[in-house]
């Protein structure tokens, strides 16, 4: 995973940038499935590395593969990401260790959920009822904020002066 | 054991700090849209990852089990992943209409054209 991320970074050919990209998705659904997220694995395989990588090959083929390279040198950049990832580090020995059950965060309500779930819902999985019942709220907010992209790209693509392939238009509907 | 109490975080952060970099270093805008992606990865580990209990299991009630993860993390992080790719498309939409515009996707150039113009 870090070897595909420094290549994520050094490389300039953007059909192999958007390829590791790929790569980097399946990795990471991986990751989460091993930490136990299964729902967030699936949609990050499905979304990050199959819907993104669509979107970006279309907008791929409609611009320019090569990025040019670099006039500024990357010191500036570099010391202001080095420091803000020192500062980070610092903060996390901080952090409860790694599978801790007795964390702060599993204290709270992630418990009363987990008891709460199967009477109140009679839904097995504690994930899609919390995100359907308990938040349906938010849910919608979700739905409502796709609904705006998908015009957003309409708007910004329909319309166009001189009309080329189509790109990203189905941003709406990829929920 | 000690050492590595907190290798998930240091994972997060690794990323977190490559994503920053492209999106500060690199003018091209695919390029930036990329690290962006690698950088909102970075926060799904971030939340996912102590959310875990080791020796638990994903939080699918059963009678089998007793320790599961915690459930709450998964539901924001699935809310955010979708609205990552919402954000994605339109500014890869924004790119083919400057690309249209200024036949480029180099901040640098398209800097260069709107003050020699």
């Amino acid at each position: 995973m870090v070897a595909v991320t420094i290549g994520i970074v050094r490389l300039r050919n953007l059909f192999a940038v958007v390829m590791l990209g790929g790569i980097y998705s399946f990795l990471m659904a991986t990751i989460l499935y091993v930490l136990d997220a299964v729902d967030v694995s699936m949609t990050e395989a499905a979304v990050g590395a199959g819907i993104s990588t669509v979107l970006l090959l279309a907008t791929l083929a409609v611009t320019k593969v090569r990025e040019a390279a670099p006039i500024h040198p990357p010191a500036l950049p570099l010391a202001v990401a080095l420091v803000t990832g020192a500062a980070l580090i610092y903060a996390s020995v901080d952090m409860p260790p790694f599978g801790d059950p007795l964390g702060p965060g599993h204290q709270h309500v992630a418990p009363e959920y987990i008891a709460r779930v199967l009477p109140e819902t009679h839904i097995p999985n504690a994930v899609t009822s919390v995100l359907a019942s308990y938040r349906g709220y938010d849910t919608l907010g979700e739905t409502t904020v796709i609904f705006t992209a998908g015009i957003g790209v309409l708007a910004l693509l329909v319309g166009r002066r001189r009309p080329r392939r189509s790109d990203g238009a189905s941003g709406g509907g990829n929920a | 054991m000690e050492v590595l109490a907190n290798i998930n975080q240091w994972v997060t952060i690794f990323l977190m700090v490559a994503g920053l970099y492209i999106v500060v270093a690199r003018g091209n805008m695919v390029k930036k849209l990329i690290g962006l992606g690698v950088f909102q990865t970075s926060v799904y580990l971030l939340y996912i990852s102590p959310g875990k209990i080791i020796g638990g299991t994903a939080p699918i009630i059963s009678p089998d089990f007793t320790v599961y993860s915690n459930p709450l993390p998964h539901v924001l992080i699935l809310t955010a992943i979708v609205v990552g790719v919402a954000t994605l498309a339109v500014g890869l939409a924004l790119v083919v209409r400057i690309n249209e515009a200024y036949d480029s996707i180099e901040e640098d150039e398209i800097y260069a054209q709107e003050h020699d113009a």
